[in-house]
Formats: C-alpha cells, structure tokens, sequence
C-alpha cells in the first residue's frame, strides 16, 4: 500500500520525461542531449546546484501552504496571494524599519507570514466559516486584489521608490538575508525549508491542532462528532497555511530579489499547488517535490542554449507531470469501481 | 418442470477474493426462492452477476434453457430479468409515470406518449396489487410505495424474472405484509423472484425454497417448510446461535432525563432513561430520529432539558457531553462515526485526543494510543488484529466494533445508539446486543433508536415510537405487540 503511494508519483514523472523526450525527438532535436543538458545546467556544477536550491525555495515553501490546507480539507488555491502580501509587508519593513540586523530579519519574516495568514484568514476564512463561501474561489479572488495591490504600492503609489522605475526602495541591509554562495542568489533562507518541513509535519502528525484539522480535512462529520469546532479549524487551517505562504514571499524578498519589481509573477503560489499535489501533501515529500520544479526551472535555460530545445518543452514536462499526478485520482477511482464489492 | 434460471459452478473473484464459487442455482416458474446469507457472503455478487453489472470469471447461466450472459442491465431487461435494489434508482423530481417510461419511453411525434404509460400502468398495477397513483411525484411517496414504482418499473418492461435486495429492509410491518401479498399475485401469474434477505421469519412466510450462501459457497437449498428458522440460521453462520439472554429489568433512577426537547423537525417531546435499562425509539426512517440524536449529541441547537444524572447538559457542546458521560454510536459509522483513511489506533482515539492521557499540552501521546489501541482490539476481537489497518480496510462488523469499543472505553452512564447492527451480519449483531445487554447489567442506561422491530423486541425495555417528530406514546415491550408498534409508527396513538 505504501508502496504503492510513493510508486505512482515516481511514474507519473517518468512517463513525463519519457513523453518530453518524444516532443524533442518528433521536433528534430536529441532527447538525450537535451536531458543531458537540462541536467548538467542544474545540478552539474556548485553555481547549478544553488541556482537550482534558489529557484525550488519559494515552490518549498508555498508547497508546504497548500500542502497543510489540502491536508486539513481546504483548498486554498490563493497561496499567489498571500505569497504577495507577504512579499510587500516584509519589503516595507524591510527599507523603512530601522533596527539591529537578527532582529530586523525576524520581525520581516514574521511580518510576512502574519500578513499572509491575515489575507487567507480573514476575509476567505471567515466568509467559509460563518458563510460557507467557497474557498477556492475566495482565496482566488484575495489573489488578483494582492497583486493589483502591489502595483498600486508601487507604481504611483506610496512604496515607489524616487524616480520613474516602478519598484520600490531596496531594502536595507538589516533586512537581507545572508548569502550562502558567492556569485549565486542562493542565501541562507534555503535552510528554513527543512525547518518547515519538519514543523509543518510535526504539527500534523503530532499535535492536538493537527489531529483536528486532519480529521476535518478527511471526514467533517467525523470531526463534528469528535468535538472540532469548524470554525476554529477552518481558520486555523487557513491562517497557518496563509502564514506559510506569506513568508515565502518575505524570504524570497529578503534573500533574492530584495526589493518590489513591477514584473513580478504570480506564479509560485499555483506551482505550490502542483508540488504539494505530487507530494502527496507529505511534507517532507513537498521538499522533494520542489527540488524537482527547481531543477527544471534551472536547467530549462541551459537546455535551450547547449541543446538548442526551446525552454517552453520544460513547461510541458511540468503539465505532463500535473496530468499523470492528476490522473492517479481518475484510476484509484476506476479501480475502486471494478473491485466493486460482493 | 423445467427451471426457469439454471446457474451451474458460476464463479466470480476479486483479485484474491472469491467471491462466488461455483455456485449452483435453479429457479422454477412462478417459485419464489430466497437466497439467505450474512453480509460479505456473495448475495449481492451473484445478484450483480444475473442482472449484468458484473461479469462471472466462470460457470454458465441459462434462461429458459438459453445461454445468458448479460453484459449490461440493459441486456439484463430485454431478456425479462428485473431487480429492485436496496437503494431505489428513481427520480424524485418526476412523477411515478415518468419514472417507470424513462429510457423506455413511447414516441408520439416528438413528445412521450404518457397517458398509456399510465393506462399500462394501471393495468399491471390491478393484476399485482401495486395500487400507486401514476401521476403523484416520487418525492410525495413513501418508502413503501416508492418500493411499488420499483417493481412497476420492472413489470413494465415485462420482467418474467424478478431479483428483490432486501425488500423489507426500509418498510414498516404492514407496508411488508402488503409486499408478501403483491409478491404472492406476482407467483400466482408466474413470475418468479429470487427474494433476498437475512431476515428468517420473512425468508419462511414468503419462500418456497432457500438457498444458503456462506463465503461465496452454496451451503445448502433447502425445502422452506422443512426447515427452521435455527437450522436455516445455523447454515448461514455455519455455528448454532442462541437468542440473546435479557434478565429480567431492576431499573433504577433515571440516567437520562429529556423534557421538552424541540429543534428542527423534533419535538416537543420528553422521557427517561433509567439505570439498568434499555429504552428503544422505533419509528419509520425519517421521522425524526437523526434530529434527536443531533440534538442529543450538541450537534444542533435545540429547545428544552436534557439532564445527565441529574446534571443539566444545556449548552454543553460535543466533548463536554461526552465527558460529563454521554457516549454515542452514530447511524452512520462511516459518515460520522470513523474516519476511515485513518488507522484503527487513531479512530480508537477520536472522541478523547484532546485530553490526557490522549495528548498533553497539546501534543498527542501517540505511544498510549497504540498500547490502548492493542488493548482494545484484543477486548473486541477486532479481525484483523492490527491498530495499524485503517478502518476503511475493516468489515462492517469490526467498523462497529471499534465505535463500539471507543465509547464504551469512556464508560459512559448513558450510551445513545443508534441501528447498532445496521447491515451487519448475525455474528456481529450478536455482538454488538451482547455488549449493550453488558452495559444494561452494568446498571447504565441505554437508549436504542433502531428501525429493526426484531433488534428491539430482542433489546429493549421499554419501546417508544417517533413519528414526525413526536413521540406517539411509550409502552412495556412484555405488553408490546409487533402490530401495535406497527400501527404507532404509522401514526395511530397508543
């Protein structure tokens, strides 16, 4: 049975590299040298390996916010958002914040996370427990208000920094975290994932909050009869997973870009989504997970410029992957369906 | 006279499951023949086989001395079988001549040719005695009669050959006795019916012959009226099984007090438990009984008293209630009772992890879980004997057993249960009545809603019957009969 569980997720991405390496083929190129490069440009050299620790830190960390809503029967699908709010709170207390270097690393890093269990908690957490509203849409409308708000801040808004650039101040240097390796962007945030990972864990597998907010996430009636109160583990669900995400944004932030860009993307909370999927929502698994996303991501470039494969192929690999993960849904379903019972 | 249905060595396995093996079975012409076995024993299978939903790994089927193999229930109906399932397959949203033309429906011009469905209707409904009104909604319908419309359904599409799954298990004493009588005209006009039950008394008013299933074996077919109900009981568990022993009642003061308990669709309604003693609520499914044991549980708000021992329960939610003594078994132990991708060991625990010696400073003691949990499977023979399984993996039976063992580790004064023994077998349910009649003695106070007359006759005290919402009356079971009961939970005063 166990073995099973690790099994599918193993072969849904094989059967994506494998469905990859034919797209390069039909297309005229050398699957080989194509995966050859991927590899060597993301794990082939020390400035590979921490372009790659960079590049999966903030899919970590977002991975372990779905992961703990999924798990607890939440669908917290806005993950991007809270990443952002966690993001733009952390920058600003970044640059404004004028304090002793330990301190002013910890209160943006717990700034954010707060920021991001406010934006999933409050609006999203209250509307599902008192209302009923849907968190999967909610959570996803919290998303397009936190980026729309990030351009406000910082195009005309108060968080511009002087000058036409829409970006805001950099922080100061209080407030960014250490680097780990010369030359790379890798800083030492990449050692709170494992950190998370544990604590996200022991949370759920070890603690009275974690039982309730998994029993909830797997049979709410269940949990009624066992006495959670709903309302509070739909907050705390949401809340902690919220926090989560926030403080993805704060350590990205604060390790790599530094500052508030106009460019930035939203994706890192929706490919949370994929990661905690693969994962299992296990979270150590998610750690894994991630790794895989950055090793991708990291590769993809040298690929299209020692191979001559067009990044996007990366892109269908990574959907690939999603179908297959997706798919073990649809065939423990069928297989549940012709094992029948007598 | 030649059989109508010829099963010969038909078997069917799930993996490494056997689920029907070799099985032997003929149906006469206008014999009704029951097929008696505990749950997991192959019934259903062996149904799902004749009526196309699954297909046999081998063995032969011939109806009317012709090969059958039907690949889908649609070939299942051309060929004259019908099945009533359990669970009726109709739409409530549509009238009950709607419902009976669906996917069979005549054409005129583009719109469907209703009215003679329901002049057929009519007809079939006369020769079978299945009066049901062709135009009413299937929503407005009783079980009973919903029930008709199942079997119309099938008559309409000139079944020669009808499958019954448990027929009686949802109807009221009288709604079955007009079932027996429907199922006598359908036998006398020829039809035949493989009637499926674990009910005794019924397989022996109703069936000519039995067959008994055991492990997905043909254990015996018997002539019913030449046999008894403890040799019939005795093939279908494969060991002899004493009624349970009920001493005589010493009850003492009232553990249970509820006075003027109302909430939605309850009430006002009002009664005692007392120590030693074991009250039933009987009542048709859906009269109120899953809104009582809400309002119990502090699942729901609700108006009135409900006193524990004497002490106020008021608005005390789920936990405190349980604490202060109140333990509860669920209709649906898999809905609310487990959850069931969890292991045995952390259900054992649901309803007290939030305390010592369950967890301590909110972090869960998991060692004591697993020494509580490998003392209590071994005190309920939990099978298979490992805290590890999850509880999806378990029978019914040892489902129930691991509720069961979980509230009665809290030694509660007063346990609500309710249909203790629903679709568990006879072994189980003697299990689960032995435990109760334990608790009984103990001086505790039991309150047993239950749609099964025969678990409460067996069980209970003192029987009470809920008929929308209220409370018809209550009466000693000695001076109880099944038809006075019957009659309450129709809604006739006592």
């Amino acid at each position: 049975m166990r073995g099973v569980r690790l099994l599918w997720p193993l072969l849904a991405i094989l059967i994506a590299f494998a469905v990859g390496g034919l797209l390069t083929w039909a297309f005229g190129h050398d699957p080989f040298s194509a995966y050859g490069a991927l590899i060597s440009g993301s794990l082939g050299s020390g400035y590979a390996i921490s372009t790659t620790l960079t590049d999966a830190l903030p899919l970590m960390i977002t991975g372990l916010a779905v992961a703990l809503s999924f798990q607890s029967g939440l669908f917290n699908i806005g993950a991007s958002g809270q990443y952002w709010l966690g993001a733009i709170v952390a920058v600003w207390l970044g640059y404004s914040l004028k304090l002793p270097t330990p301190l002013h690393l910890l209160v943006c890093l717990l700034a954010g996370a707060l920021a991001g269990a406010l934006w999933a908690a409050l609006i999203p957490g209250l509307a599902k427990a008192f209302r009923g509203a849907n968190e999967v849409i909610t959570t996803l409308m919290m998303t397009y208000v936190a980026t729309y708000l990030g351009h406000y801040l910082i195009e005309g808004g108060p968080m511009q920094a002087p000058g036409y650039t829409p970006q805001s101040p950099h922080l100061l240097p209080s407030a960014i975290l250490p680097n780990l390796v010369s030359g790379t962007q890798l800083s030492v945030g990449i050692f709170l994932a494992p950190l998370l990972a544990a604590l996200t864990w022991f949370l759920l597998s070890r603690t009275r909050l974690g039982f309730s907010l998994r029993i909830s996430g797997y049979n709410p009636r269940a949990a009624r009869y066992a006495g959670v109160r709903p309302v509070v583990a739909i907050l705390a669900a949401l809340g902690l997973s919220g926090a989560l995400a926030g403080l993805a944004g704060a350590v990205q932030m604060m390790g790599v870009d530094h500052r508030l860009f106009d460019s930035f993307g939203t994706s890192y909370g929706y490919t949370g989504i994929v990661v905690a999927l693969l994962a299992r929502n296990n979270p150590f698994g998610v750690l894994l997970a991630a790794l895989l996303f950055g090793v991708l991501s990291s590769g993809a470039n040298a690929m299209q410029i020692n191979a001559g494969v067009p990044f996007h192929l990366v892109d269908v690999i990574q959907g690939v992957i999603i179908f297959f993960v997706a798919a073990e849904g649809l065939m423990r379903y069928l297989r549940l369906r012709s094992g029948g019972n007598s | 006279m030649s059989a109508l249905l010829e099963v010969r060595q038909l078997t069917k396995r799930f993996g490494t499951l056997t689920a029907l093996d070799h099985v032997d079975f003929d149906l006469l012409p206008g014999e009704v023949h029951a097929l008696l076995g505990e749950n997991g024993a192959g019934k259903s299978t062996f149904m799902n086989l004749l009526y196309g939903l699954l297909r046999p790994d081998s063995g032969s089927v011939s109806l009317e001395g012709v090969s059958y193999q039907p690949a889908s229930p649609k070939d299942a109906v051309l060929a004259g079988v019908g099945m009533v399932h359990q669970h009726f397959m109709l739409i409530p949203a549509l009238t009950v001549a709607e419902n009976v033309a669906l996917g069979d429906e005549p054409r005129r011009g583009f719109g469907i040719d209703l009215g003679s469905v329901e002049k057929k209707l009519a007809e079939l409904a006369a020769e079978y005695h299945l009066e049901v009104n062709p135009r009413a909604k299937v929503a407005d319908l009783s079980v009973g009669l919903r029930q008709r419309v199942e079997i119309l359904k099938a008559f309409y599409r000139r079944a020669r050959l009808l499958i019954l799954d448990e027929p009686t298990a949802l109807l009221t004493p009288q709604e079955s006795q007009q079932l027996f009588r429907a199922v006598r005209a359908f036998q006398e006009r020829g039809i035949s019916v493989i009637f499926i039950s674990h009910k005794l008394d019924e397989v022996q008013a109703l069936s000519g012959r039995v067959t008994v299933l055991r492990r997905g074996q043909v254990v015996g077919t018997l002539t019913t009226d030449q046999t008894s109900p403890a040799e019939l009981a005795r093939l279908m568990v494969g060991r002899s099984l004493a009624p349970p022993v009920r001493p005589p009642s010493r009850p003492g003061p009232a553990l249970l007090e509820v006075r003027d308990l109302q909430a939605q669709g309850l009430g006002p309604l009002g009664f005692q438990v007392r120590a030693g003693e074991i009250l039933a609520v009987a009542g048709v499914e859906g009269n109120g009984q899953e809104a009582l044991i809400a309002a119990l549980a502090g699942w729901s708000r609700s108006q009135g008293e409900v006193l524990l021992d004497g002490r106020p329960l008021g608005r005390l939610g789920v936990r405190a209630r349980a604490e202060a003594g109140l333990g509860l078994v669920p209709s649906d132990r898999q809905e609310d009772g487990l959850v069931l991708p969890l292991p045995v060991r952390d259900n054992l625990a649901l309803r007290a992890y939030h305390r010592p010696p369950y967890s301590h400073s909110g972090v869960l003691d998991l060692p004591y879980w697993a020494t509580h949990a490998e003392t209590l499977v071994r005190e309920f023979d939990v099978r298979p004997p490992d805290r590890r399984a999850p509880a999806a993996a378990l029978s019914g039976g040892n489902q129930q057993k691991v509720v069961l063992a979980r509230e009665l580790a809290a030694s509660p004064k007063v346990l609500v249960v309710s249909q203790p023994t629903r679709g568990l077998d006879i072994g189980a349910s003697q299990f689960v009545y032995s435990k109760l009649l334990d608790l009984r003695a103990a001086g505790k106070a039991v309150l047993l809603v239950s749609l099964d007359l025969d678990e409460i006759f067996a069980l209970a005290d003192r029987i009470a019957v809920l008929y929308r919402g209220r409370l018809m009356g209550t009466v000693p079971s000695e001076s109880a009969t099944r038809e006075g009961i019957g009659l309450m939970m129709l809604g006739q005063e006592a």
